[in-house]
């Protein structure tokens, strides 16, 4: 893996953290004072304010925030296809300014390529970096098996369920073997059955690999599930609200999670904070906030 | 899909304009037996029997007004029986029929200038509308220009086109060549235009470098929109043609009509007509069987859309 070290890097005022051996922070996520506003000086809007976080080598952070806080918007800015308008994103002590091979973004959107059947849509990455032999073969092999698309190698996306879209693309990102791993709501739209048989599945990939890996979810219970952190986000001008650590056991199983007193515990900590962001936006009327807390002063109510 | 842009310049281009490609979904590729079954389907539904009244109307109208009613409107032009009858004479009366072979000189000297034409729009417009689409400071230099060119008809060229090309043969093909250089350039561009922004992140996140993208994901992107541009450029060649021919030019089709007409022989003007709207439909047909067979992803989308 080259990395292109461009002159205007150096000119940056980050610049001091690439004297730092890559090595000794590899698969390091680390945003500082990262703002991001969209339009022109009087019509601007201001997605992200001041956001900071670090996310550690070797775990699973969740991000989890309320629908339109800004979650996405971050995502296109560690991959590298926006830039911030303050503030400096670095992974792995290296400045993103681009998109780059050293992490592997999955983003909300669907996005496999129509004019591929399901095999060579996987088998895009090894292809793109020109990886010959068996080997890239094989793990898409075992990819296409774990996802259980084996039956669909040669179907085109659109002859594809939803759900097993979603699917080829994990696949086609996980072939990768990224050291940074960044998912956008990867399960979304799935039927509930599948999005558990997803997120078992999902999380016995990462016990196994234990790659760094940053996750953005709306759903509380896949978040405790699956975090070894949570990022709990604001309302829009978003930026970290809390930062909790979930201590459960792995390997972990669904059951486990929901009868788990610690978890129970982290769920109505992170359920409160969410209420009291939605609560603040609400004061200012906002339509989205209101069917937010709608939908989340259910969830408190019944108890799982 | 977006509305081709060329459509809106010519009465060709609208006949088989983009959605001539969405609603003709039968077309599939692959294999015979999938072909027989969508033929069976095709012969089962209400279709071809109406279009085979459409003719049959069109003709009814035709010998109405001309062989019956005699309309003073059309009391110079031949009936069906007349054409016909000429057409299918082994000795023709005008001295041209499906029996003489300078009838096929015709259609095959007009068919070989259509086809090089073709191709020269092609291997020179599917470039430049790439990277037109594909960088926007390419764009800038030289879209404006295009622009400006676009609007003068074949017709408007045809003298500067006799003064720059020697002989009778290059000028007709240049003046063929042009309007179907501009669909073609114009449809690609909007094909890479139409590309969804994710499909070009997800592959620089799956490690691709902007040549691969280009490769990868630009060109099949713009593929449909491609061959709906080569489609109307087919067409419009055989409009430009036909004016190219009839101002210079010996034998072809457009030669012929114009050389009956001037000579009072117009059954056989009216067999040129035919003649050429038979030869331009059989030739954006294959454009498009071509097309679907490269595009089988589409043809199956299209397909499955309409099961659905
Ligand atoms: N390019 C843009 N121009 C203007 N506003 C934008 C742009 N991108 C995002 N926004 C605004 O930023 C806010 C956050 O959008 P974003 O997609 O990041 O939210 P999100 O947290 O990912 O939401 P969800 O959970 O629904 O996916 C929205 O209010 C949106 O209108
Ligand atoms: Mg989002």
């Amino acid at each position: 893996m080259t990395v292109v070290s461009t002159p205007q890097l150096s000119a940056r005022p980050s610049a001091g953290s690439l004297e730092r051996p890559p090595a000794a922070s590899a698969g390091v996520i680390e945003a500082r004072d990262v703002s991001k506003s969209y339009g022109s000086a009087r019509f601007a809007k201001t997605v992200i304010r001041d956001c900071s976080f670090t996310i550690a080598s070797g775990k699973l952070t969740v991000m989890i925030g309320p629908s339109g806080c800004g979650k996405s918007t971050l995502i296109r800015l560690l991959a590298g296809f926006e830039r911030p308008n303050s503030g400096t994103i670095s992974i792995g002590g290296k400045s993103v300014t681009e998109p780059g091979r050293d992490r592997l973004v999955l983003f909300q959107e669907s996005a496999l390529f129509p004019w591929m059947t399901t095999y060579d849509n996987i088998m895009f990455g090894p292809r793109a970096r020109a990886e010959r032999g068996v080997e890239p073969r094989r793990r898409a092999e075992f990819l296409l098996d774990k996802v259980g698309l084996g039956a669909f190698r040669r179907r085109y996306p659109t002859q594809l369920s939803g759900g097993m879209q979603r699917r080829a693309e994990l696949a086609r990102a996980m072939i990768n073997e990224p050291r940074v791993m960044i998912l956008d709501e990867p399960f979304r739209g799935l039927d509930a059955m599948t999005k558990k048989l997803m997120q078992e599945y999902y999380a016995n990939l990462y016990e196994e690999t234990r790659r760094t890996t940053f996750f953005v979810t709306t759903d509380i219970d896949e978040a405790i599930f699956l975090a070894d952190q949570i990022l709990v986000m604001t309302n829009v001008p978003t930026k970290v609200r809390a930062v909790i650590d979930v201590n459960l056991p792995r390997p972990r199983r669904l059951e486990d999670v929901i009868e788990n007193d610690d978890a129970n515990q982290i769920k109505m900590q992170v359920l409160s904070l969410l209420h009291e962001e939605a609560m603040k936006s609400f004061a200012h009327g906002s339509k989205a906030a209101a069917d937010f807390i709608d939908a989340y002063s259910k969830r408190v109510r019944k108890p799982s | 899909m977006k509305e081709s842009a060329f459509a809106g310049d010519m009465n060709v281009a609208l006949a088989q304009g983009p959605t001539a490609v969405l609603a003709k979904p039968e077309r599939g590729p692959g294999r015979l037996e999938s072909s027989a079954y969508r033929m069976a389907q095709w012969l089962r539904s209400p279709r071809p029997y109406l279009m085979l009244i459409g003719f049959a109307l069109f003709l009814g109208f035709w010998y109405l007004t001309v062989e019956v009613w005699k309309l003073p409107r059309f009391s110079q032009m031949p009936g069906p029986t007349a054409v016909i009858t000429e057409w299918i004479n082994p000795d023709p009366i005008y001295g041209l029929s499906l029996y003489s072979p300078e009838y096929y000189q015709h259609i095959w000297v007009s068919t070989r200038r259509v086809l090089i034409a073709f191709l020269l729009a092609t291997a020179t417009g599917v470039p430049l509308g790439l990277l037109l689409g594909w960088s926007l400071r390419f764009k800038e230099y030289v879209f404006p220009v295009f622009e400006l060119l676009r609007p003068i008809p074949p017709l408007a060229w045809v003298p500067l086109a006799i003064i720059m090309f020697h002989g009778s043969e290059t000028p007709i093909i240049f003046l063929t060549f042009l309007a179907s250089f501009y669909a073609t350039t114009l449809n690609t561009m909007l094909g890479v235009e139409s590309i969804d922004v994710s499909f070009v992140r997800a592959a620089y996140c799956l490690g691709a470098k902007r040549r691969q993208v280009f490769w990868h994901v630009i060109v099949p992107g713009a593929m449909p929109f491609i061959f709906t541009g080569l489609q109307i450029s087919v067409g419009v060649a055989w409009f430009s043609l036909v004016a190219g021919e009839m101002v210079s030019g010996q034998y072809g089709l457009g030669y012929l009509i114009n050389t009956s007409y001037t000579m009072v022989q117009y059954p056989t003007m009216v067999i040129g007509m035919i003649t050429l709207g038979i030869v331009g439909y059989v030739t954006s047909a294959a454009v498009r069987v071509l097309g679907n067979y490269l595009m089988q992803w589409r043809a199956r989308e299209l397909a499955m859309g309409a099961e659905a």
